[in-house]
């Protein structure tokens, strides 16, 4: 009985995959895409409240860098960057909202893996954050390095996170034992800490300075300098549809390149006559990219004006905050940074 | 004949329609797998799961595979569901019987005991308990000893720990009491139905609980020392006792709440019990010379038992899936090791629900069994 089920399903997903083939190579379009344009709005899978990277205000607006991923893709194939529905995720619901078709993109402040990229139906399409994990501790403590911790700390984390991961091999290889207290929100992890359950607070060093600001006397806390793991932070979408991956990852590199090229939301239009042709391919006045994702010429030009480039986004929702004024290694490769995106041509 | 198909026909149609249905979602379920290249199968139960787990029962590591954690979560579960499942027993038949209490005071008490913790809702007293009352409790460097040696700190609560000698011969004593005890009972009974003698089993009992563990220690070999807590330094401001047991709070917070919302349905379950025994059986227990213990322990008590363990097993039942609330509070019972962080470092969300469920049910039916076997076991037999 099991056998002819599963006999029968591998024909379904051949059969599946074959005619999935054929109408990719004859219209380029995307399932997902044309779900989307015929909703009127991209669904976006967001934190529950990470100031920074994606918060939403009393009146309900939602802004950060996470967030701005996903305005640009609605800009980019509704042309209205506020055609967005954000669904807050807790770190345990966000795979399974995605890969249940809930939502169409992850933008959460979620590690790329090699598990979660091969394993659970997921393809991340990139970074658009270079983190790293970090601790957080009171400043009274006179802790001023993780080589300091002792024997019996206890250290509250998020469950479901790579930070567990991280957690327990940094511990296990330094030969302290530790207590973990992990919770499922991040507010309640802020708060058992703040309260003194915890001596040390653990996560991506991003989210410890953005959380610093939720405590009850941030002044009274620090982060310690050591990184202990690298935490490459980008959108993920569902494995399977070729082109939304695609149109996710352009939107996001076309964000970072613009920066590049010096194109903001206030120059964008004037940039179309400019004598560089990789900024004028940016803006869509020249060449058809559009059209590889069966979008118009003008979705770049859209992402840029509506939303502006990485580096205004990066100001707007991070830097002016003061959550991370420094921007480390998220500043572009030409400028010292990491940042580097494949050409748009 | 035609009748009898008419009679199957019916239930033939609805097993085929529940089948089709299951069958249904199983097929769904695949081909939506297969799409998103999502493979079904429990071979992670023997991987690594490389994370750490607060509290544990057993010894356990992120070296050890999601299979043990299961069984940490697992365990983890049955212990807060077993803890307070005797609480809210003790607390349920003491609040009950004090509702019936000739005494104005001792009564309604016990009744603004039962409205106030049964209307609240449950995970609102998780949250209370936990957020509210434990997180004003004093950081350890602050806390003053409570008996002597044991610290109630924000930390958790520290008590002295048992560091044994030769516990097995010690074990091995007391299961000897036991069996010598359901012996001496069944010695006892004969006798009695016999030669009408009374022997006094209690007294026998009590002496054998003391004698035998007690010789272990005088020529058994057998010591038992205490780990007394002892604050140290962690940094310039933060303690930790050691040496000692540390309950995290978030086990107590637990257990103080599944205990006091169930003991209210428990006491309504013995109000009701001991209210259903009609006047008449007291009286005529009474006018035949019994004394008020006696009528309670043989005539009202084994009467009442029987209206009250159906009902009541209904609450164990409910209590012990009230536990999976713990993944509130970061206690690691089955919910938030298994379901919760091993489901999102494998994601192999279906067979892990399923696992989780299946257990869920398991827990209950083994519960449901033990208890239909004691009701059994008391109700009246008819010769």
């Amino acid at each position: 009985m099991f056998k002819v089920i599963k006999k029968l399903t591998s024909f379904m997903a051949m059969f599946a995959v074959l005619f999935a083939f054929s109408t990719e190579a004859m219209a380029k379009k995307s399932k997902t895409l044309k779900n989307t344009q015929k909703k009127g709005f991209v669904r976006c899978g967001v934190s529950q409240g990470l100031p920074g990277f994606s918060n939403a205000d009393a009146s309900g607006n939602w802004t950060g860098v996470d967030v701005d991923v996903c305005r640009a893709v609605a800009a980019a194939v509704l042309g209205d960057a506020n055609k967005v529905k954000f669904t807050p995720l807790s770190a345990k619901e966000r795979f399974t909202a995605l890969t249940s078709g809930e939502i169409d993109i992850l933008s959460r402040n979620t590690t790329w893996t090699l598990s979660r990229d091969a394993d659970i139906g997921l393809t991340f399409v990139g970074v658009n954050f270079y983190d790293g994990q970090g601790f957080m501790v009171r400043k009274n403590s006179g802790i001023t390095s993780v080589n300091q911790f002792k024997n019996g700390i206890s250290a509250c984390t998020n469950i479901g996170t790579t930070t567990e991961l991280n957690m327990r091999d940094f511990f296990n290889s330094r030969g302290i034992s530790y207590e973990p207290v992990a919770f499922e929100k991040a507010d309640e992890v802020v708060a058992a800490y703040d309260a003194g359950r915890c001596d040390t607070y653990t996560t991506d060093k991003s989210g410890l300075a953005a959380q610093r600001t939720k405590m009850k006397n941030p002044d009274e806390h620090m982060v310690l300098p050591e990184t202990i793991s690298k935490e490459p932070l980008g959108p993920v979408v569902r494995q399977g549809d070729a082109v939304w991956e695609d149109i996710v990852r352009w939107s996001l590199n076309t964000m970072i390149e613009a920066e590049e090229y010096g194109i903001t939301s206030s120059n964008a239009d004037s940039m179309k006559t400019s004598d560089n042709p990789a900024i004028k391919r940016l803006v869509g006045a020249e060449g058809e990219l559009g059209a590889a994702f069966g979008l118009d010429n003008d979705w770049s030009l859209r992402i840029i004006k509506q939303v502006g480039n990485y580096g205004e986004s990066y100001k707007r929702n991070i830097a002016d905050p003061g959550i991370l004024p420094d921007r480390g290694p998220n500043q572009l490769w030409t400028k010292g940074g990491i940042l580097y995106v494949p050409p748009a041509r | 004949m035609n009748n009898k198909i008419k009679k199957i026909l019916p239930q033939i149609i609805t097993v085929l329609f529940v089948l089709g249905i299951f069958g249904f979602f199983t097929f769904n379920a695949q081909i939506n797998m297969d799409n998103r290249g999502i493979d079904f199968g429990f071979g992670f139960l023997n991987q690594e799961s490389s994370f750490d787990v607060q509290f544990s029962l057993i010894e356990y590591s992120g070296s050890h595979s999601y299979a043990r954690a299961y069984l940490v979560g697992l365990l983890n579960t049955l212990l807060v569901s077993f803890i307070s499942i005797i609480f809210c027993t003790i607390l349920g038949v003491v609040i009950g019987v004090a509702r019936l209490s000739s005494n104005f005071l001792i009564r309604n008490s016990a009744a603004w005991y039962v409205e106030f913790f049964r209307n609240i809702p449950l995970l609102l007293q998780i949250f209370f308990w936990y957020y509210a009352a434990l997180r004003a409790l004093p950081l350890p460097e602050k806390a003053e000893p409570w008996f002597g040696v044991t610290y109630m700190t924000i930390k958790g609560y520290y008590i002295p720990a048992f560091i044994w000698n030769n516990l097995d011969i010690f074990l091995y004593s007391i299961l000897a009491v036991i069996i010598s005890i359901i012996f001496i009972n069944a010695y006892a009974k004969k006798i009695q139905e016999n030669q009408g003698k009374q022997i006094p089993v209690f007294l026998i009992s009590l002496g054998l609980i003391f004698i035998l563990p007690g010789l272990t220690f005088l020529i058994g070999g057998v010591t038992l020392d205490f780990g007394i807590p002892v604050l140290k330094k962690l940094s310039k401001t933060s303690y930790i006792y050691e040496g000692g047991i540390g309950l995290p709070p978030e086990l107590i917070a637990l257990v103080l709440a599944l205990s006091l919302y169930t003991s209210t349905f428990v006491a309504e379950c013995v109000r009701a019990g001991i209210q259903g025994i009609s006047k008449g059986q007291k009286e005529a227990a009474a006018s035949v010379g019994l004394t008020p213990n006696q009528i309670l322990k043989l005539v009202v008590m084994p009467q009442a038992l029987r209206i009250i363990i159906p009902p009541t097993t209904n609450q164990y039942l409910n209590l012990t899936k009230n536990s999976s609330l713990a993944a509130a509070i970061a206690y690691p019972d089955l919910v938030l090791v298994f379901a919760g962080t091993a489901l999102m470092q494998t994601g192999k969300a279906i067979e892990i629900v399923s696992i989780t469920m299946l257990t869920y049910l398991s827990i209950s039916l083994a519960i449901a069994a033990i208890m239909n076997w004691y009701n059994k076991k008391i109700e009246i037999k008819e010769k």
